[in-house]
């Protein structure tokens, strides 16, 4: 059930850094590239290069002005109040010089990734730098500017006309890409999160469905901070196979944050390592037993980008190519190259040990809520006459 | 907030010679719940409701009822009156207390006699929403200070200096302590990390689940 997989990958892909200060940090995308070259399953004949998106492209989804805005933003002539006018300047997407460029970069590797599949060149193609998926159609928000998942997803509708089912697991929801999508019966979104309760953007209940032609085809599963693997997994896998029997989808879009771990440190959830090796398996699944194998992943968040995101994240890589997680010991040449710059330990393991996740009091309470989530959320995918 | 701007102004209503019929066609085709009767002034006169029209209708067991005489009955002779009204310049808060008390489901608005708008029910949720600012972009927080003068602006000043953005403000009685009262924020960014730091560092107690110091154990 394996077929061949493109990395899109260049250095370009790095210079979307709003400063150090920062929690977005896209070194994150060099540390799963090198952790793979280590472990010699990503080879150069597996990379593609990224091209840089056109201003026609970002117009798909975004708004001809916030484009402007941007490119005066690069160049450091975008004034305080119009800049806040498009979610530019604030603590959250801090301008930085040559912005536009470097954000233009991150949706012109999910085309190139889309390209790759829609064209037949591979079965899947994982751009990591990409899965910005708070960006509005004219304003940045939550560490995004352009967002790339729902440029990628517009240009398969205009390009190649196919069903597309958006798969969102970072821990935050998915707003930017379901808001895009929410009245079009061709784009199911799905996104599993953090219930919004506590969480930014706070957005993201059962109830949030879609509207007119788009009614029923956007899914969302709020699970309750202090989640762990076993409830987790249970709750995305069930909703994720039903949705997909649903909608039948053409391509599968997914959205990889790896912000839902015990480590991360913006959000609640205890995931461990073995929620994201489940994560890319059933994606690589789903997609070879409805789309042919079609399946293009994006990055997304992610905040301990030592200990969490280059793990989680090669392992998206180690499916589309073997068809399974890696196990067993990190490549010792990999941690002894970064051990030093790393101010935390690097776990020396692929598989998280069993002290990681701490003890929650109320898991019972957590997973009977998800399971409630869960039951809500799947009403929509069943015939009611 | 006052009611002048929660209040729907395009009111449905109908004089009191309208027929019963003609007002269950109202309610079926604007989806409303509520009409009130007025003359010829736009003074008010009386209200409808859709229990009133249901407990007017003949039961669904008894047949085709598009005959029924009962449904060509004037509707003041089914209309509730006198009517509690509000005034636009009344405040939401005000008018709250009036619909928990009441039990009523809408409540006209009058100016000068002459009915200007309505609120309905689901209008007063619409605030609740927009107070709590659950309908913006935000990250949420929630903070137990000692209940005395001074801790607000201590604690927004704390918000400031990161120059975070206040979406909603909310003031909460501690449990049954009359002694502390809780805080709580919604802010505009992904990353309230340094906030809750600093408040931290501050001394205050946040609450649940930001209550726990990172890693998340």
């Amino acid at each position: 059930m394996t077929g061949k997989a493109s990395f899109v990958y260049s250095d370009a892909l790095l210079n979307y850094h709003f400063h150090s200060e920062h929690p977005f940090n896209q070194k994150r995308v060099l540390l799963t590239k090198d952790l793979l070259e280590a472990a010699n399953v990503l080879h150069e004949r597996d990379i593609i290069k990224p091209r840089l998106a056109t201003d026609d492209e970002l117009a798909l989804f975004h708004d001809r002005a916030y484009i402007e805005a941007l490119k005066k933003a690069s160049i450091g002539q975008l004034n305080e109040t119009e800049g806040l006018e498009y979610g530019l300047g604030t603590e959250d997407t801090p301008l930085f010089s040559g912005m536009h460029e470097a954000s233009a970069y991150l949706v012109g590797a999910s085309l190139t990734a889309v390209d790759s599949v829609l064209n037949g060149e591979s079965d899947h193609a994982l751009n990591l730098g990409g899965g910005l998926h708070h960006g509005f159609n004219r304003r940045a928000a939550g560490f995004c500017i352009y967002n790339d998942g729902a440029v990628a997803i517009k240009y398969i509708r205009e390009n190649y006309d196919l069903k597309v089912l958006y798969v969102d697991t970072d821990a935050h929801h998915g707003d930017g890409v379901q808001w895009a999508f929410y009245d079009d019966p061709n784009v199911c979104t799905f996104s599993i999160h953090e219930t919004g309760r506590y969480l930014f953007p706070g957005t993201g209940n059962v109830n949030e469905r879609g509207i007119k032609a788009g009614h029923g085809y956007s899914f969302n599963l709020p699970i309750d901070a202090f989640t762990e693997d076993e409830s987790f997994i249970s709750v995305y896998e069930n909703a994720f196979r039903k949705i997909t029997e649903f909608f039948k989808p053409d391509v599968i879009v997914t959205q990889n944050g790896a912000d839902a771990h015990c480590y991360d440190p913006l959000t609640h959830l205890c995931a461990s390592m073995e929620t994201y090796e489940k994560i890319p398996l059933l994606a690589h699944e789903l997609a070879h037993k409805y789309c042919n194998g079609k399946w293009i992943a994006l990055g997304g968040g992610g905040y301990d980008i030592w200990r969490v995101v280059p793990r989680a994240w090669a392992q998206i890589w180690n499916v589309m190519k073997t068809g399974e997680p890696a196990n067993g010991n990190l490549p010792p040449s990999w941690l002894k190259k970064w051990e030093g710059e790393s101010p935390v330990t690097i776990p020396s393991l692929w598989h998280d040990t069993s002290d990681v996740v701490p003890n929650i009091p109320r898991k019972e309470d957590i997973n009977e809520k998800n399971e409630k989530a869960l039951q809500s959320l799947l009403k929509y995918t069943k015939k009611v006459m | 907030m006052l009611v002048e701007e929660v209040m729907k102004t395009d009111v449905i209503t109908l004089p009191p010679h309208a027929s019963i019929s003609n007002a269950v066609e109202l309610l079926q085709k604007h989806r409303i719940r509520h009409i009130p009767i007025v003359n010829e002034d736009f003074s008010i006169v009386g209200i409808v409701s859709d229990r009133d029209l249901r407990d007017a209708s003949p039961s669904v067991f008894h047949g085709d009822s598009s005959n029924d005489s009962a449904l060509q009955n004037e509707i003041k002779s089914i209309m509730s009156h006198p009517v509690v009204t509000i005034h636009p310049l009344d405040f939401v808060e005000e008018i709250a207390r009036i619909f928990y008390d009441e039990e009523f489901a809408a409540l006209p608005v009058v100016k000068n006699n002459i009915l200007v708008g309505i609120v309905t029910e689901k209008d007063m949720l619409y605030t609740l929403i927009q107070l709590t600012g659950t309908n913006v972009q935000g990250s949420h927080i929630e903070v137990k200070v000692p209940h005395q003068p001074g801790i607000f602006p201590e604690v927004t000043s704390i918000i400031g200096k990161r120059k975070a953005n206040i979406i909603s403000v909310m003031v909460y009685p501690f449990k049954d302590d009359p002694n502390y009262k809780v805080l709580v924020f919604r802010i505009q960014t992904m990353n309230p990390l340094p906030v809750i730091q600093d408040l931290r560092n501050a001394g205050y107690e946040l609450m649940w689940p930001n209550n726990i110091a990172e890693p998340k154990i």
